[in-house]
């Protein structure tokens, strides 16, 4: 195991990223030739940070994710974290999936979050004990001994997310983890995702396609544009989390703008 | 009940012959003196453990097939034409063949049984761990699962409504099959299980004894039917992997 930076260090200047992403390249094969999903990729994630990659569908913001993740290896560039060349899944990278058949549907609330601290080298005992705080601190201590099939969208997502926390990653990596949430949920759980963060200084790299949640949740924002893919801007957010703030209309005009060029040249991609 | 009471009726009432229908009552003296004396206990206890050997060796095969199958594309494409030529096979044709091969021994019996779960059980697996969420599977790999942790703690649980439903029809496929592979064996002359007590039931005229045979063959059906969807109920239903109206959609197959 890499040590780990502390994550309530997060004001120093002269610290190496946590992440970096390097001049990165990612692409499929399809029928042995190379579909390219992400041309050139490059930010660095701090220690504490929260950095979300916004873009329109296509642009490769979660073939970026994944990529980081492990599931997929890029074919140019480096990914680099805490100082490792990530190759293979790990949980140090936690993943927070949109869909919600993440969690395993033959184990109660508990014991998804459990498992997975057990199965990555907690004993029974601890697993057990840290199950039960991540849940509480979901809010999910009621359903603790629910199947999900018993749990609404939004109660699987939080699922999901202490299942993530608990592990207690380098990173949580969040993938349209509210996507498919209604607006009333979503709003709820960005605001405790946000208070979480705040308190816990996790680092965060969040996909979606949404420039309110980007404003909201995020320090830093990468815009991606579409075809092909590649970063356009890093725009920095974090003093936007009041949606009434000047600096938050000024930022989200800002962010419509160069998602908007890019609508231009694609002319298929939507925005809330 | 009723169903008994009709037929009882119809046996007292009518005067039919017993050389061709028993009257409910006798069958049961029959049933009970069958089990008593262990003559129908041991015909049952030897096709169940036929049944079970054939069983075991037909999941071993779908499993290894399967697993082999969802790892290799050539072996995929093995699987899709051996289900497919084998599957529509009634299993009890390629009797004649084992009986070559093997003789009147129950190597036979089993060969032909395994032949007859394994295509119904490896169609399900497959399909059941094609089916798994590509979700799922990312956060097995996302824990570090890989291999053969992999397989037990995700591809397995994930793909049980399959499983089970492969199983339930292996079965029955296989229970058809001995008993209609004993029927040939006891004309044959070999045997011993209750294909075989039926037909020398028969041969001696001792009807009750024909329809005795076939209470229990029902029996045991119904139990393990009941055995099956206990198991069910306790896992994939509780779990809301299988909707509890869904029903069997597995075709049946005429032996």
């Amino acid at each position: 195991m890499s040590e780990r930076l502390p994550k309530t260090n997060q004001a120093t200047s002269s610290r190496e990223p946590l992440l970096a992403v390097d001049h990165v390249q990612i692409g499929y094969n399809v029928d042995k030739k190379l579909n390219i999903a992400v041309r050139d990729a490059s930010f660095e994630i701090f220690a504490g940070e929260k950095m979300m990659l916004l873009g329109p569908s296509g642009s490769g913001k979660s073939t970026i994710l994944k990529a980081v993740a492990g599931f997929l290896k890029p074919v140019g560039g480096r990914i680099v974290i805490a100082g490792r060349e990530s190759l293979e899944p790990e949980p140090d990278r936690a993943v927070v999936f949109q869909e919600f058949d993440q969690l395993f549907p033959w184990r109660t609330v508990e014991d998804n979050v459990a498992y997975s601290l057990r199965v990555t080298g907690r004993d029974k005992r601890e697993a057990a004990a840290t199950a039960k705080r991540y849940i509480e601190m979901m809010g999910l201590s009621l359903a603790a001994d629910r199947y999900p099939h018993q749990l609404s969208g939004g109660m699987k997502q939080r699922v999901a997310i202490a299942r993530a926390l608990a592990l207690d990653p380098l990173m949580l990596l969040m993938d349209e983890p509210f996507g498919s949430l209604d607006a009333q949920t979503r709003s709820r759980l960005q605001r405790e995702v946000h208070e979480i963060s705040e308190r816990t200084h996790v680092t965060i790299l969040f996909v979606t396609h949404s420039i309110q949640e980007a404003l909201f949740l995020g320090d830093r924002v990468v815009v991606l544009a579409d075809a092909p893919s590649h970063v356009q801007e890093i725009v920095d957010v974090s003093g936007a989390d009041d949606p009434d703030s000047e600096e938050f209309i000024t930022l989200r005009r800002h962010l419509r703008q160069l998602l908007a060029e890019d609508e231009q040249d694609v002319h298929h991609a939507v925005f809330e | 009940m009723v169903f008994v009471g009709i037929w009882q009726a119809y046996v007292s009432l009518f005067d039919v012959s017993p050389l061709l229908v028993a009257s409910p009552l006798d069958v049961g003296d029959s049933f009970i003196a069958g089990w008593t004396s262990g003559e129908l206990a041991s015909a049952t206890l030897l096709t169940l453990k036929i049944l079970g050997m054939g069983m075991a060796f037909g999941m071993t095969a779908a499993a290894v097939f399967t697993t082999v199958a969802t790892w290799t594309r050539i072996g995929e494409d093995v699987l899709v034409l051996l289900t497919s030529m084998l599957n529509p096979l009634p299993s009890i044709a390629i009797l004649p063949l084992a009986i070559l091969w093997f003789g009147l021994s129950s190597t036979a019996l089993v060969v032909v049984i395994a032949n007859a779960v394994t295509w119904p059980i490896a169609i399900n697996l497959s399909m059941g761990f094609r089916t798994v969420p590509s979700t799922l599977l990312m956060v097995g790999r996302n824990l570090g699962l890989r291999g053969a942790r992999m397989v037990k703690d995700v591809l397995m649980p994930a793909a049980l409504p399959h499983i089970i439903s492969g199983v339930k029809t292996g079965w029955a496929f296989g229970w058809r099959t001995i008993i209609a592979a004993e029927l040939v064996f006891g004309v044959a002359g070999g045997g011993g299980g209750l294909g075989f007590f039926i037909n020398e039931s028969r041969y001696f005229l001792r009807v009750p004894d024909v329809f005795a045979g076939l209470v229990t063959i029902a029996l045991i059906g119904i139990a393990l039917e009941t055995l099956f969807n206990l198991i069910e109920k306790k896992t994939v239903i509780k779990w809301g992997m299988k909707g509890e109206a869904e029903t069997d959609t597995t075709p049946a197959r005429s032996q």
